[in-house]
């Protein structure tokens, strides 16, 4: 018996110059990092203050530099498709072999979701919601900290793929019989189902700890019609985590049965049903789009409103329009695969079903329109993403609802027609909702803003490159040029192509902008510096602490009167100036302690999956059971929270005085 | 104003490449019907969509802060009149859209026999890794990774896989549909004119994928019958163990014919009668690609 089930030297792939270079170049990085903050003695800041943070504003941020660090992954593996692409025509079988290509492709497909908008929107749940909720942290910390490091887990796992062993040659929906043992024998498929099943747990938990979040702890007198719009499309996304992530959990567990131990749920033979999966997957995946898209239409909401100066408009209808999207898109996932061949009525039904979401959706642009309309626009940086994002999403919806009339889908389904339209509603929609969103919170985050110029020209790349990267795809869509192709001999696809690869190239000039944007804020920050707490004219309760808020959020917690509690106590503050003011009395306040819970927990969860992955039992038991102890060890803890004396919060209230009190 | 050259743009470079083969450049009934909706369908769109882009730029520039003749409105919130327009405007729209896709869903189902005079040429279609294996029951020969068909005659296929997920799509003359072990779904299509068109399988199914297209000789009726005749005579035969050796995985197979098809094949495959007990074939990419 090998001690190290199916691992071996064999699996790391010494005569991939690309794979052995991109490996390297990450592990001299992460050891450059990882060196640089041993020296400089910020090991134990760093665990005090942020690996073992219960703090949702840290574990919001953290959550962003794990996006943002991911973002770069799956953007460099868009970059090598695109280039494979467009040398890859007539004989030409391009630089990457087929089954390096495919890994590629199934790679950024499974990062960009799972690993980038999702932590995307998560981090920013974090950090605001409990913020604009006017209360202290979420309702369970410690879980919000798990979850965290269950997705960093999850990552770790992903990444390590690229260098021991391999990933999976599925592209990144999985579907057998292609994923189950017979046609992929290898460990691809392992690393994508268990880097998936770690980091889905972690996601479920962030679910249902913002649903009890929203549902049971908002500050008092905020009623649901009180809760700004950000905090209901972040219920709505929580509440269809809850409800589909289990799906996906259920349905990875019945892949792995057939991989691991021989069951046939999906096989081809014995009985499987490999429709189900597909079926199930979208189940998932549909409501999936949503979780990503209705925080991120949060976004826009609040920014729109703030940089126009004015409440929203329509806020029952966006409310409305919400949850509708909430419920309906739980009804919609056969229009993943009209091309099964279900009866017309179904394929019609579904349809139908499809296009009616298109209509919260328009209903949101309208009264983004709107608020915009009788406003005083300010051209910031937010603003800029989200009137680029309503420019493009409508195209990109359009192309939805084309891709929803099933005999339209029949001919453009797998195309790069539909590559082009997915990336037309998320990049828009999901990315530049991010990108406005961390651009809108920073400053609360940090206490100075990012620069003005570099996010201008970030902005700029990207909305310029994305359409030159993804319009042409449509055009070779058209032309009948299917996705995931290695290489193609049909050349009157390559002028596209290469189109496309040059819009990939400034859309990298948009990311370089970004990265410079941090570098150049960061050195200029004492002139980016707000004092204020509020520094864009907020609406909601998260400008009305300072910046960056303490560890207890509000020193009193809020009385919230009025939907956009901010906006109306700054418009009455002018009037109450004569009446005297009662000097408040500070109380100590109890947060809850910081724990290494979460990151002990991830760690033995890296172990389990990776081996599970190449067999190694009594390493997968060794991983379990550390988990349990862990668990066990912090059941039994001593002190769960510590209590911040009534003179500290007095003395940094006093060191912050904010304009309006609430 | 910056947006709309971009859509113009869009759909002239649509419409330009529709030019040349692609699925705005049909070659038959159902491909037409099709793209007839998809047009409609962009249409009824597009009269929406390019005033709302229009309105989202007008706004944002009107109302920018620096434009001191723009009214300043922040009281302006909610109002009645409008919540029903913006709720109506998505409605209306997808209610004509639906209507199209209601009707088509049904008029164009794949399963569902073309209305035509003449008699149509059954075939029977099997993905195999990675190649293509066309059985032709009535004319009792089959091809591989090559399909002749009679223009102007309805053709019928019916479509199984050996193993992985396929889809059988020829862009100009109908929309696509998968291909699945143990199972069967159907498709109609005809090609209205004598020509080539391309055919591909528009699923990924692993590492031959790219290399999984063909074409689609669409031949006038009698020259069809005349190459029915000619593939009788010369080829191999495909029983049991020509499929078996088809079967194994290879690549970029060259377009060739067999003489005459075991009876009962078709069926055989879609009952896992010759499912192939060796371990995996996906493993050894490099090795076939050699074969080349």
């Amino acid at each position: 018996m090998n001690l190290l089930g199916n691992l071996s030297w064999s699996a790391i792939p010494f005569d991939q110059p690309i794979i052995m270079g991109a490996g390297g170049g990450v592990i001299l990085a992460i050891a450059a990092v990882l060196g640089w903050v041993t020296l400089k003695g910020y090991v134990p800041y760093l665990w005090r203050e942020w690996i073992t943070s219960v703090d949702h504003k840290r574990i919001g941020v953290m959550y962003l530099v794990l996006a943002l660090i991911m973002l770069l992954r799956g953007f460099s593996d868009a970059i090598m498709m695109r280039g494979q692409q467009a040398v890859a025509a007539g004989g030409a079988q391009g630089y990457l072999p087929p089954e390096h290509y495919d890994q590629i492709f199934s790679a950024h497909g499974t990062i960009m979701i799972f690993f980038v908008a999702m932590p995307l929107i998560i981090g920013l749940m974090n950090f605001a919601v409990p913020l604009q909720l006017g209360i202290r942290d979420v309702a369970f910390p410690t879980l919000n900290s798990v979850s965290l490091w269950l997705t960093a887990s999850g990552i770790l796992l992903i990444n390590v793929s690229l260098v021991v062993g391999e990933f999976a040659r599925t592209g990144w929906m999985a579907y057998p019989p292609l994923s189950e043992v017979q046609f992929s024998p290898g460990v691809g498929v392992d690393y994508y189902l268990w880097s998936l099943q770690i980091a889905g747990v972690g996601t479920l938990l962030t679910g249902i700890n913002f649903v009890t979040t929203i549902l049971k702890t908002r500050a008092q007198g905020m009623g649901y019609m009180r809760m700004p719009v950000f905090c209901w499309t972040a219920l709505a996304s929580s509440l269809m985590i809850v409800a589909v992530f289990p799906i996906l959990t259920a349905t990875f567990a019945m892949l792995l049965l057939d991989r691991y131990l021989g069951f046939h749920f999906f096989s081809i033979d014995a009985g499987g049903n490999p429709m189900m999966y597909v079926n199930l997957f979208w189940v998932w995946g549909h409501p999936e789009v949503y979780i990503l898209v209705l925080p991120a239409f949060g976004v826009f909401s609040e920014v729109t409103a703030t940089f126009s100066g004015k409440p929203l408009f329509g806020y029952r209808s966006m409310v409305a329009a919400t949850m509708a999207i909430c419920v309906l898109s739980m009804m919609v996932w056969l229009h993943h695969f009209f091309t099964m061949g279900a009866s017309a009525n179904v394929n019609a039904f579904f349809g139908m079903m499809s296009m009616i979401i298109g209509v919260p959706t328009g209903v949101k642009i309208f009264n983004w329109l709107f608020t915009m309309y009788g406003g005083r626009v300010r051209f910031t940086v937010p603003i800029l993403w989200t009137i680029g994002f309503m420019v493009t999403f409508v195209l990109g919806g359009l192309t939805g609802v084309l891709l929803a009339v099933p005999p339209v889908d029949w001919t453009v389904h797998n195309s790069l027609f539909l590559v082009a339209h997915f990336h037309h509603v998320i990049i828009p929609g999901v990315v530049f909702g991010c990108f406005a969103g961390y651009i809108y919170w920073f400053p609360k985050a940090f206490g100075f803003k990012l620069d003005e110029t570099w996010g201008r020209r970030a902005f700029w790349c990207w909305f310029i490159g994305f359409h030159l990267a993804f319009m042409p795809l449509y055009v070779v869509g058209l032309m009948g040029m299917t996705r995931r192709l290695q290489h193609y001999d049909v050349l009157a696809w390559r002028p596209w192509l290469l189109v496309a690869a040059a819009g990939a190239v400034v859309i990298f000039a948009g990311v370089v902008c970004q990265i410079i944007q941090f570098v150049v804020s960061i050195r200029d920050r004492e002139a980016l510096r707000d004092v204020t707490g509020d520094p864009w004219n907020g609406l909601t309760l998260e400008w009305s602490t300072p910046s960056p808020p303490p560890a207890w959020n509000y020193a009193f917690l809020p009385h919230v009167a009025a939907r956009d509690a901010f906006w109306v106590e700054k418009k009455l503050a002018p009037f109450k100036q004569g009446q005297p003011t009662q000097p408040r009395k500070y109380e100590p306040i109890e947060t809850p302690k910081n724990t290494p819970l979460g990151f002990v927990n991830a760690f033995f969860a890296v172990v389990t999956g990776f081996a599970l992955i190449w067999h190694i039992w009594w390493m997968a038991a060794f991983g379990i059971l550390g988990a349990f102890v862990t668990l066990l060890v912090f059941a039994f803890r001593d002190v769960e929270e510590v209590e911040i004396p009534a003179a500290t919060i007095a003395q940094f209230d006093r060191a912050h005085p904010m304009e309006v009190a609430l | 104003m910056r947006y709309l050259p971009l859509a113009v743009l869009l759909i002239g470079a649509a419409a330009l490449g529709g030019c040349s083969e692609g699925v705005l450049d049909p070659k038959g009934p159902i491909a037409s019907a099709e793209r007839l909706i998809m047009l409609n369908a962009t249409g009824i769109m597009l009269a929406i969509v390019i005033p709302t882009i229009l309105a989202t730029l007008g706004t944002a520039f009107w109302f920018r802060a620096s434009n001191l003749r723009a009214r300043y409105m922040p009281e302006f919130v909610y109002s009645g009149r409008l919540e029903m327009l913006v709720w109506s405007i998505p409605i209306m729209t997808v209610l004509l859209v639906g209507g199209v896709t209601w009707i088509g869903s049904y008029d164009l189902d794949p399963p569902k026999p073309l209305t035509s005079a003449v008699k149509p040429v059954r075939i029977q279609v099997v993905s195999l890794d990675w190649k293509w294996l066309f059985i032709y029951p009535d004319e009792g020969v089959a091809t591989v990774n090559h399909l002749t068909v009679p223009a102007g005659t309805p053709i019928s296929f019916e479509l199984t896989s050996a193993g992985v997920m396929n889809s059988f799509f020829v862009p100009q003359l109908a929309g696509q549909i998968y291909t699945m072990a143990g199972m069967v779904t159907r498709l109609n299509l005809q090609a209205d004119h004598a020509g080539t068109y391309r055919g591909m399988s528009s699923n990924y199914s692993g590492a031959g994928f790219s290399d999984m297209h063909f074409n689609v000789d669409a031949v006038p009726a009698e020259k069809f019958a005349q190459w029915v005749t000619t593939t009788r005579t010369t080829g191999p035969v495909l029983d049991a163990k020509a499929y078996a050796e088809l079967a194994k995985p290879s690549q970029a197979v060259a377009p060739y014919t067999y003489r005459a098809v075991a009876t009962g094949l078709f069926g055989g495959i879609t009952n896992f009668e010759f499912a192939s007990t060796e371990p995996s074939p996906h493993t050894h990419h490099a090795a076939q690609r050699a074969d080349k």
